[in-house]
């Protein structure tokens, strides 16, 4: 398969290593040939790649890889670390000043990388930690852009400033500064046009809003799936304009998300955000640590479970951890575990935060039908509350009844009783499953792994 | 302004591509002038350079694998003799064929497709003005109704080209857009509808399923019209392009591909990448975010771009 992801490209690679005793130091070229290859289709580029993979083989020779007990994962801790180091340690947030000092954030990219879904995205954030922002409309190039931001601003409710297409974007700043001072805000966010890193004339127009007024953060947005040119892109920006942080879009794509690792390289800047989806809710935190564990296949564990821990309501959880134990668990509870799933993202969103999916949680994104569990939940919900707490209830005459309610085929009201009768079979004949203390942590959500 | 237009359509396209262009040149120039024999450290530089444009693994292992065949046929020895190996067997490899733009002459509706912020709508603008300065009868259909002011976007590009176009509210079903266009086409007698859709990444099963519900719209009510599907896509993009080319094809009978924003640095290289694997051929390009930045694939152009250096004043 060609579009393997790049996990599970080093997963195989790390396959042949464990199947062996002892690492040769054939075994980690060939290894590391395999990671390189691995790591130009996922778009790295080159010479980070080349860099990479010197690096990897400098420590695993150096920290004597081949008299481990386990070599394979020697080289699994090695490339992670390395893969780490590029990434950026540690998780840094966009730094804002307290109080009602004006925050200037300039959000700055190449066409289509996603800077004015970003900048509203950014700003419906910046709003619900207590901020108060204010939108502005600098791109007074593309066609109708100025009314996308304004369509996306007021459905995170901020308010946008523009004059239209007429003025200098660095007077259109300055203005919207007055603005924002006379009306207390204290987050400004400007939404520049996209540009190409090569036009001079564009660049200069960024330099001149930065010499026009204070900017205390500039956004350089990346599109994740920029190829080898991602690294041209983003020192050019930082060359020219100086960037202080990445917002990485469009990750919820298959792509291998290669550029993050280039531009982080050639930046030493941090990626701030992740643009997960078109919501506007879809701007994630981004932490390094966890891109590169999930680029070698191990996952975004911690994603998930901290998705899940505060995804989860603890009272809820621990009355449903009672119920699957006493075997006693209803409709409601049904109900009750969709929501959860809703509130971590949805099950796709879930599927691909699990170790080892990648490929797979495509396939079974395919076989899974969001659609279909909206169907389940309005059968549900058609019951009535004594239907849903006791299932027994249901006669050929209730299930035309819900099935009439839920606007569905009496088979699916049939279906999903059986499925929900089996589930209760399957608790029963595994006791163990839900009940054991381990996964106290977090609830008795158990994650299979 | 008027410099710009004297400057020429494909003098931008060399000084954009001028960086890559660059890049692989001097790494041309420095591998076939650098190696005096043909060895397995001459593949490998070549290997490298050609990953560097964005050719991806797969293409350039096959580019390769033909160059060694020929080199072992013709015993050639020298390094220089592979340079022009090399190009004419990826510009053969990029032909289009006259036929490809078969849709230009007929009764037809294009659909454009492809995932957020490749530049579709723009695209579609620019496929516009240039179909109507060949004197033909367009209608443009907004079937964007899901991106904030796409509707608007396309209604300024609609102005600009000087044809009509048939929108809906934001927020409506993009299927009932292009049934309403298609009945205006029909009435209108027009020779190409023109279809925007909504970005959507190609791995969201939703999306796609209602681009299934478009193509059985256009099936039945539109079935004397020739329908040709170009995707979209960025040429900034690396190789998640194949993906979202071949995740198209699976769908939708892929015609060709509009390659934008070519006036960049990096570019080029993943239209060889997608010919080569999934045969679709690059139909146009995009160098530039005017109305006349489209323009119709010329592989010789084009190849001779990526590869070869000052060999196009006369352009």
């Amino acid at each position: 398969m060609a579009f393997e992801s790049l996990s599970e490209k080093l997963q195989n690679v790390f396959k042949k290593l464990r199947s062996k005793g002892l690492l040769t130091e054939e075994d980690v070229k060939t290894a590391l040939k395999e990671v390189k290859m691995a790591l130009l289709e996922a778009d790295v580029n080159f010479k980070v790649v080349r860099q990479f993979t010197k690096s990897v083989q400098e420590q695993a020779v150096g920290q004597g890889v081949m008299n481990g007990l386990n070599p394979g994962q020697m080289v699994i801790k090695i490339v992670n670390e390395e893969l780490v180091k590029l990434m950026g340690e540690e998780l840094v947030e966009l730094p804002l000043k307290p109080g009602n000092d004006i925050n200037v954030i300039m959000m700055v990219g190449l066409q289509g990388s996603g800077k004015t879904t970003s900048a509203a995205k950014l700003a419906g954030k910046l709003k619900s930690s207590g901020k108060r922002p204010l939108l502005v409309a600098c791109d007074i190039y593309r066609p109708a852009a100025i009314t996308q931001l304004e369509v996306n601003a007021g459905s995170v409710g901020v308010e946008v400033f523009s004059m239209g297409t007429r003025h200098k974007p660095v007077d259109i700043v300055k203005a919207a500064m007055e603005h924002a001072r006379a009306n207390q805000q204290n987050v400004v966010i400007i939404d520049t046009a996209g540009r190409l890193h090569i036009d001079e004339g564009m660049m200069q127009e960024l330099a001149d809003i930065k010499a026009g007024v204070q900017v205390d953060t500039t956004i350089l947005v990346v599109d994740a799936m920029t190829g080898q040119d991602a690294v041209t892109v983003a020192s050019t920006f930082s060359e020219k304009v100086g960037i202080d942080g990445i917002i990485l879009t469009k990750l919820d794509g298959d792509t291998r998300g290669g550029a993050a690792l280039s531009i982080r390289a050639v930046t030493h800047k941090p990626i701030y955000y992740a643009g997960m989806g078109e919501k506007l809710d879809d701007l994630e935190p981004f932490y390094p640590d966890r891109m590169a564990s999930r680029i070698l296949g191990m996952g975004d564990v911690m994603s998930l479970i901290e998705k899940a821990e505060a995804a989860l309501d603890k009272d809820k959880a621990e009355e449903m951890s009672r119920k699957f134990k006493k075997m006693d668990f209803d409709f409601n509870d049904y109900l009750t575990s969709f929501d959860q799933v809703k509130n971590m993202g949805g099950i796709s969103s879930v599927l691909n935060m699990l170790p080892g999916m990648g490929n797979k949680s495509q396939e079974l994104e395919g076989m899974i039908d969001e659609d279909a569990i909206g169907r389940t939940k309005a059968i549900i919900l058609s019951m009535t509350p004594q239907e849903r707490g006791n299932p027994g209830l249901l006669n050929p005459s209730r299930k035309k009844r819900i099935a009439k309610g839920a606007g569905v085929d009496l088979q699916e009201v049939n279906r999903l009783v059986k499925q929900f009768e089996q589930t209760k079979k399957m608790m029963k004949q595994m006791p163990g499953l839900m009940g054991n203390g381990k996964a106290g942590k977090f609830g008795k959500f158990r994650l299979p792994f | 302004m008027a410099e710009e237009k004297k400057k020429g359509f494909f003098k931008r396209l060399v000084s954009g591509l001028a960086k890559t262009r660059d890049n692989i040149v001097a790494g041309f120039d420095n591998l076939f002038s650098g190696f005096s024999s043909i060895d397995e450290d001459f593949y490998e530089e070549l290997e490298e350079i050609l990953i560097m444009g964005d050719i991806g693994i797969n293409a350039t292992n096959a580019i390769l694998t033909r160059l060694r065949e020929q080199v072992a046929q013709q015993h050639i020895k020298e390094p220089a003799q592979c340079k022009e190996i090399l190009i004419r067997s990826i510009k053969e490899q990029m032909v289009v064929d006259s036929t490809d733009y078969e849709f230009e002459n007929r009764k037809s509706v294009i659909l454009v497709i492809g995932v957020n912020g490749v530049g579709k709508t723009t695209s579609v603008g620019k496929l516009a003005g240039l179909l109507k300065s060949q004197g033909k009868k367009v209608i443009l259909a907004a079937a964007d109704t899901f991106r904030a002011a796409a509707g608007e976007q396309l209604t300024l590009w609609a102005n600009k080209a000087g044809v009509e176009l048939i929108g809906g509210q934001a927020g409506a079903d993009p299927a009932a857009v292009i049934y309403d266009a298609v009945a205006a086409a029909k009435a209108r007698n027009a020779d190409i509808l023109i279809c925007d859709t909504a970005g959507r990444l190609h791995n969201k099963k939703n999306l796609m399923e209602e681009l299934r519900k478009i193509y059985r719209i256009l099936e039945k009510e539109y079935p004397e019209a020739y329908l040709e599907t170009l995707v979209v896509l960025d040429g900034t993009t690396g190789q998640n392009a194949l993906a979202q080319a071949r995740e198209f094809s699976q769908v939708a009978k892929v015609n060709g591909i509009i390659l934008t924003k070519l006036d960049g640095t990096a570019k080029g290289g993943i239209a060889v990448a997608i010919q080569s694997e999934l045969d679709i051929p690059v139909k146009y390009i995009g160098v530039g975010e005017k109305i006349d930045d489209l323009q119709k694939f010329d592989a010789d152009a084009f190849v001779d771009a990526l590869f070869l250096r000052k060999d196009h004043n006369e352009c």
